[in-house]
């Protein structure tokens, strides 16, 4: 394609007035587009060995296995892992049956009016800032209770039911039309087939969505801030109530004037960063592999 | 993989058996709808409940708190413009770079990269929009932030822009301008993977008949895909418009939290998501966080207004294309 619109020399439509201009035009569209795609990476590249270079170094056993340091004392994290493994654990449990279950109801049993209004909904509870969301919960619950890690969950398990929903859908919808009517023949219910048959044949698809949400709601901030925020720096599980996060623990350090808790920000940045980008690499292999598995089929 | 999920046939049933299986079908279908039900609840509870949360400060200030600027807890003088400002301003100036080359990314993915540079610059952007906001943030306020600071707002200063009143005084590591350049680093990812799925979606053919006439490639993407795919490319900004009024965290940590409308974007203000977000150290009662939840309503409808807006265009271009 591209030697076709280089190589014309021959103009026989047009006078050639006008060419080189178009010709200059073209060249500078195509020099914009790769400087275009070549300031993202270099952006992306800029942010990831920033982070290596001033987290790495901190990055110690101490600093997974001792809670925040309180003034000044060498300390880590493991009180923010803890507490953030534990939230988005708990986000998941909330989430991901309902999300999946909203997905079936979509493809499964649905009209195409009612999937497409679904679909609508998902769309814009995805839209609503996590901040608002954190509003929320911070007045349905939080008001009266005090803040809980429970709490944080839920407002977690909001902006990953949508996203869940929406991959397990877009998956479920791949799903061949003749493994379903295979099953009825045989006389099979059609819940059963959709929880035996359908369901297992979209597994992958399925857990790449739970993935990359989980990779997501695992760095937010501001559903926490109002949920479970205030916590002691301590290791604890005890999750009815508030407990420190791993993204609160960032954003509270990067406002610090303290140099040491800017190292521990920019540490505790990395660790996020890894188990982030690793999960959504692993997302994508796991997903090509089964979206190929499943269109083959 | 499918031929050892089969199950055999059942057996002749009694009726009551049967019966229990059309009972599991109902049931399994009951729970989906209420899943459903629930999730399209959750969107009107959320809508509901920060309205309601605000209401006290709406009956107390009324609407003239959104072009009121002030924020002052000592004389109880409160108003939303500051922060609306601060939202409309960052959010708009992060979609003005942001679009151009967002379009330019998905164009350089689909029409000019060959596959197989296309397909890992495609991970790369896309890894740019799962770094989590608090770390952008932090990356924003200790190392862009000292470079916009010390390079970018002398350097624009230097242009023929200088001039302009909203690039006067002195550069300042955090401020409106970074603030908004943090926000178009996250608003790219987005908008260029919707335009990407647009673009790909374009018919060769129609792509191909314009370069035969002779049209050079630039001039077959305005003419045929950009034609093509305009009210997308529109709905895919308004949806990084929405991530960007929407977003609390990087950018309170990169704004600087000033409680006044600057003149200059170098000057430090604030935002309605970030505002939200650093009263939550005080937010332990309803009466003192009155007005904050006002702002967090006012976020709220606009970023709903916005989504809806952006979901109507696409659900228009949907039915439009299947229309073709």
């Amino acid at each position: 394609m591209s030697q076709l619109a280089a190589a014309d020399p021959y103009d026989v439509t047009v006078k050639s007035n006008g060419l080189r201009r178009r010709r200059i035009v073209e060249k500078v569209f195509g020099l914009l587009a790769i400087g275009a795609a070549i300031f993202a990476c270099f952006i992306l590249i800029a942010v990831l060995t920033t982070l290596v270079f001033k987290g790495a170094s901190s990055l110690n056993l101490d600093f997974f296995t001792k809670p925040r340091p309180l003034f000044g004392e060498k300390g880590g994290i493991a009180d923010a892992l803890v507490g953030s493994a534990l939230i988005v654990g708990m986000a998941m449990i909330m989430a991901i049956p309902v999300a999946v279950l909203v997905a079936i109801y979509m493809s499964e049993y649905a009209g195409p009016k009612v999937a497409r209004s679904l679909k609508i909904v998902l769309d814009v509870l995805n839209g609503v800032p996590a901040i608002v969301v954190g509003v929320f919960v911070f007045g349905i619950l939080v008001v009266g209770h005090g803040q809980s890690a429970v709490y944080g969950a839920f407002a977690l398990a909001i902006l990953m039911l949508p996203m869940v929903s929406r991959a397990t859908q877009e998956i479920l919808e791949v799903v061949p039309r003749s493994l379903r009517d295979a099953s009825f023949a045989l006389g099979v219910t059609k819940w059963r087939t959709t929880w035996n048959i359908v369901l297992p044949a979209a597994i992958g698809g399925i857990l790449t969505g739970v993935v990359i949400a989980v990779a997501r709601v695992a760095g937010e901030t501001a559903p926490l801030l109002f949920t479970t925020s205030i916590a002691a720096s301590e290791i604890s599980g005890d999750v009815s109530h508030a407990l420190p996060t791993l993204p609160v623990t960032i954003f509270v350090f990067s406002e610090s004037p303290d140099p040491g808790e800017q190292a521990a920000a920019w540490a505790a940045g990395l660790v996020l960063i890894a188990f982030v980008l690793v999960m959504n690499v692993l997302a994508k292999l796991f997903a090509g592999r089964k979206r190929r598995q499943l269109e083959g089929s | 993989m499918t031929s050892t999920t089969y199950e055999p046939p059942a057996a002749p049933e009694s009726d009551l058996r049967r019966s229990g299986i059309r009972l599991g079908d109902l049931l399994f279908k009951g729970i989906a709808i209420l899943a459903a039900l629930a999730a399209t609840g959750l969107l009107g509870l959320i809508a509901w409940k920060v309205l309601d949360l605000a209401w006290p400060a709406i009956q107390n200030f009324g609407l003239s708190f959104i072009w009121t600027e002030a924020w002052d807890p000592v004389t109880q003088d409160f108003g939303a413009l500051i922060f609306i400002y601060g939202t409309v301003v960052t959010s708009l100036i992060a979609l003005v770079i942001a679009t151009p080359l967002s379009i330019a990314i998905a164009l350089f993915l689909t029409e000019i990269a060959p596959r197989r540079l296309a397909a890992p610059i495609a991970t790369m952007v896309e890894l740019l929009a799962a770094i989590p906001s608090v770390v952008l943030g932090l990356w924003g306020i200790l190392v862009f932030g000292p470079w916009v600071r010390d390079h970018l707002e002398p350097w624009i200063q230097a242009t023929p822009l200088g001039a302009l009143p909203v690039f006067s005084g002195d550069p300042s590591q955090a401020g409106i301008l970074p603030a908004a350049l943090v926000l178009t680093i996250m608003i790219i990812p987005i908008t260029s993977a919707i335009c990407r799925e647009l673009f790909i979606r374009v018919p060769q053919d129609l792509k191909d008949g314009a370069l035969a006439l002779g049209s050079t490639r630039w001039e077959a993407i305005r003419g045929v895909v950009f034609t093509y795919t305009a009210p997308g490319i529109a709905a895919a900004v308004l949806l990084g418009l929405g991530r960007a009024f929407g977003e609390a965290i990087a950018v309170n940590q990169t704004i600087g939290n000033r409680n006044t409308i600057p003149t200059s974007w170098f000057e430090p203000g604030d935002s309605l998501g970030s505002k939200v977000a650093s009263e939550y150290v005080g937010a332990t009662s309803l009466q003192q966080a009155s007005s904050i939840l006002y702002l967090a309503a006012i976020l709220m409808v606009i970023s709903l207004a916005t989504n809806v807006v952006a979901q109507f265009i696409v659900v228009r271009f949907e039915r439009a294309r299947r229309g073709v």
